[in-house]
């Protein structure tokens, strides 16, 4: 069984919700996401996000992509990420961790190559947000052997047909993007959510867990009541910014009580 | 040459497959919230490509609005000073709004109004993008935003101007390296947030799929007169096409409908910027590798790490580390030669052509201008090579007097 795998049971069996968080590796500053990634554990994360910087994020709004710029100036890459992967499974051998990011810099590394390297550091899927099931042919079978995860998004835009397509080519769980646009955008309609989680819900048996626009324990619960978990992102990553220069402990102290609020949040459904 | 065989046997025209991909380039390399637009544009592109009142409508507009067909004008005093091939411009700086651009914008404008949809965007780097927008815009009663770098904003404030005067909305994009592709990202971002009233007009032939398709069937209006202009004004084909190449859509515009003519030779002229050796230029076919950005598979401008590295011209409309997936298609079979041209270059040619045929050229076209400088004596006085002569050079004068230590 996946780390994932065992986490998704894990809470399935204790009645709770998933919570997944996103930090860009390197921002603020590359000393910061070793203990954040740590204190996100401690704080009731079950699946750790770590965002492979990109010049050109296409999907991020505009806090994650500052996000990017910031971690980019540290000349942070995916072979860095790969690193931090390592270092965290030094401590830690039960809290799955996804590289989320954009194809570019896995095509430059070779998708092959990437798998093998990934595997060996811990990484327990990808998410690569610019390869849907149409393009990612070629990594999807890099991934498979070496079981590694590959994670889709599923957008409000996703017909069921897709949608079926999508959940054929995904293990570990399903994304989905619960509303029109880039992270950290607007507000969510939580009916919207509610009646398209219903649809794609039917299709497969994996948890699905739901991201954008979730910035505070309100609408996290809200969500939490829907889906099988949480994804939140942009309202980290914008805590994080705002405390560039500061000292990693503090920084992660910060995450961290963001966290413990979202989690209360979702274990009261 | 044992390949122009293998190019006579190629069928251009089936090309993209129904994937999107020209060999291994192109496709449709978006995130997940994009993929159901691009499905819609696919379909509804598809249904009317060859419906006849689509495109009657569209040469209907090519003919009275934009002034076509332009001239292939023959360069009488600069063929001869050259001393070798006849020079023939085609002058796609006439058309209106000066340069090749509209023709696109025209046709997807169609799209839009077929569409429904109440608004546009679109990314510019120079400017004529997106004027060539915010003109059918105007004309259509469309609300209309066009993304451009912020650096960009800066070196073409004339542009900025005019889209302002035709009710555009210019929106300055300040993240990244602050130029065109930083623009495009912006540009998809906004789509995707309103992609229920708003239609993404894409300057060039690349993006996903179907956008370099598109493009390439709306300019491939260029090349389809060029070819018959030249049978009609000379009694035969031309012996070489060149054209400058930033994402590469008044290139594919002109070469497409001679591909298949093998004994048509074509050359592709990215921007050496300060020279390829410097590392300062935005060449990617001349020295990048294929990657993944905005949407397509293609050659790109990136480090050791897969980032895109900020390029460099004196042209901001070839200001770009990608370029359209069909012409890395086009290089790596080898049907299309590509080649660079440097900033000095590319400036002198603009002062020739401006002395010598009294033409001033866009600085993206003098990059073309300042090839033929080369090919031309190299090849016989019973040769013709064809220019796209892209846009004018009355956007870049700002530009070319600043370089001469004049404030205008």
């Amino acid at each position: 069984m996946s780390r994932i795998q065992a986490r998704v049971a894990d809470a399935k069996s204790a009645g709770k919700k998933l919570l997944v968080a996103y930090i860009v590796n390197g921002d603020p500053q590359p000393e910061v996401s070793l203990p954040t990634m740590h204190e996100m554990v401690a704080k009731g994360v079950d699946i750790i996000e770590l965002g492979v910087p990109f010049s050109d994020p296409m999907a991020e709004g505009p806090v994650i992509q500052k996000g990017h710029e910031r971690a980019l100036l540290h000349h942070t890459s995916l072979t860095s990420s790969l690193e931090l992967v390592k270092q965290f499974r030094q401590t830690n051998n039960t809290t799955p961790v996804v590289l989320m990011g954009y194809a570019n810099p896995i095509e430059r590394f070779g998708y092959e190559k990437f798998a093998k390297a990934a595997a060996e550091a811990g990484v327990d899927g990808l998410l690569t947000v610019d390869l849907p099931p149409e393009e990612v042919v070629v990594l999807k079978g890099a991934l498979d052997a070496v079981g590694l995860d590959n994670i889709f998004l599923l957008a409000p835009t996703t017909t069921v047909e897709r949608a079926q397509k999508i959940a054929e080519h995904a293990s570990g769980f399903l994304y989905y993007v619960s509303l029109k646009g880039v992270t950290g955008a607007g507000h969510l309609d939580v009916d919207d959510v509610k009646s398209k989680l219903a649809a794609f819900g039917k299709l497969t048996d994996l948890p699905v867990c739901v991201g954008f626009g979730i910035k505070d324990p309100d609408t996290a619960k809200a969500v939490a009541r829907l889906a099988s978990g949480v994804v939140i992102g942009s309202v980290l990553v914008e805590k994080m910014g705002s405390l560039e220069g500061k000292p990693a402990s503090e920084i992660a102290k910060a995450v961290g009580e963001i966290i413990s609020g979202i989690r209360a949040a979702i274990d009261e459904v | 040459m044992s390949d122009t065989k293998q190019y006579s046997a190629i069928d251009y025209k089936k090309f993209p497959n129904a994937e999107g991909h020209f060999g291994p380039y192109g496709g449709r390399f978006v995130s997940e919230t994009l993929i159901h637009a691009l499905d819609e544009l696919e379909s509804i592109y598809y249904s009317l490509k060859d419906d006849p009142s689509f495109q009657a409508e569209f040469d209907k507009d090519m003919a009275h609005y934009v002034g076509r067909p332009s001239p292939l004008y023959f360069a009488e005093r600069w063929s001869r000073e050259l001393g070798g091939a006849q020079i023939f411009l085609k002058r796609e700086d006439l058309n209106h709004t000066g340069a090749h651009k509209v023709n696109n914008t025209i046709g997807q404008a169609l799209l839009a109004k077929f569409t429904g949809k109440s608004r546009v965007i679109a990314e510019t780097g120079a400017g004529q993008h997106g004027v060539a927008s915010a003109t059918v815009a105007a004309r259509l009663g469309l609300k209309c935003r066009v993304y451009m770098g912020a650096d960009d904003i800066k070196r073409q404030a004339l542009n900025v101007y005019r889209m302002k005067l035709l009710g555009a909305e210019v929106f300055p994009v300040t993240s990244g390296s602050r130029t065109l592709k930083d623009a495009m990202n912006e540009a998809m971002r906004d789509w995707a947030t309103n992609v229920d009233d708003t239609f993404y007009i894409i300057g060039t032939a690349a993006g996903p799929h179907p956008y370099p398709q598109l493009v390439r069937d709306f300019q491939s209006i260029i090349g389809r007169e060029a070819r018959q202009q030249c049978l009609t004004q000379t009694g035969k084909l031309p012996d070489a096409l060149v054209a400058c190449v930033g994402g590469g859509s008044n290139a594919i515009g002109l070469f497409h409908p001679f591909l298949t003519d093998t004994s048509v030779k074509m050359y592709g002229v990215e921007a050496g910027g300060l020279g390829i050796e410097t590392g300062k230029h935005a060449a990617p076919l001349s020295v990048g590798i294929p990657g993944v950005l905005h949407g397509n598979r293609t050659y790109l401008m990136e480090d050791e790490n897969g980032q895109i590295i900020e390029t460099h011209s004196v042209s901001a409309g070839l200001d770009y580390p990608g370029v359209g997936p069909e012409h890395s298609w086009l290089k790596d079979i080898g049907r299309v030669n590509y080649v660079a041209i440097n900033d000095d270059e590319a400036l002198a040619a603009f002062r020739k052509l401006t002395l010598t045929e009294g033409i001033m050229p866009a600085l993206e076209s003098s990059h073309a201008v300042a090839y033929v400088e080369k090919l031309a004596p190299t090849m016989s006085k019973d040769q013709i090579i064809i220019i796209n002569l892209s846009g004018r050079g009355d956007k870049d004068i700002h530009t070319v007097a600043a370089l001469d230590g004049i404030t205008i």
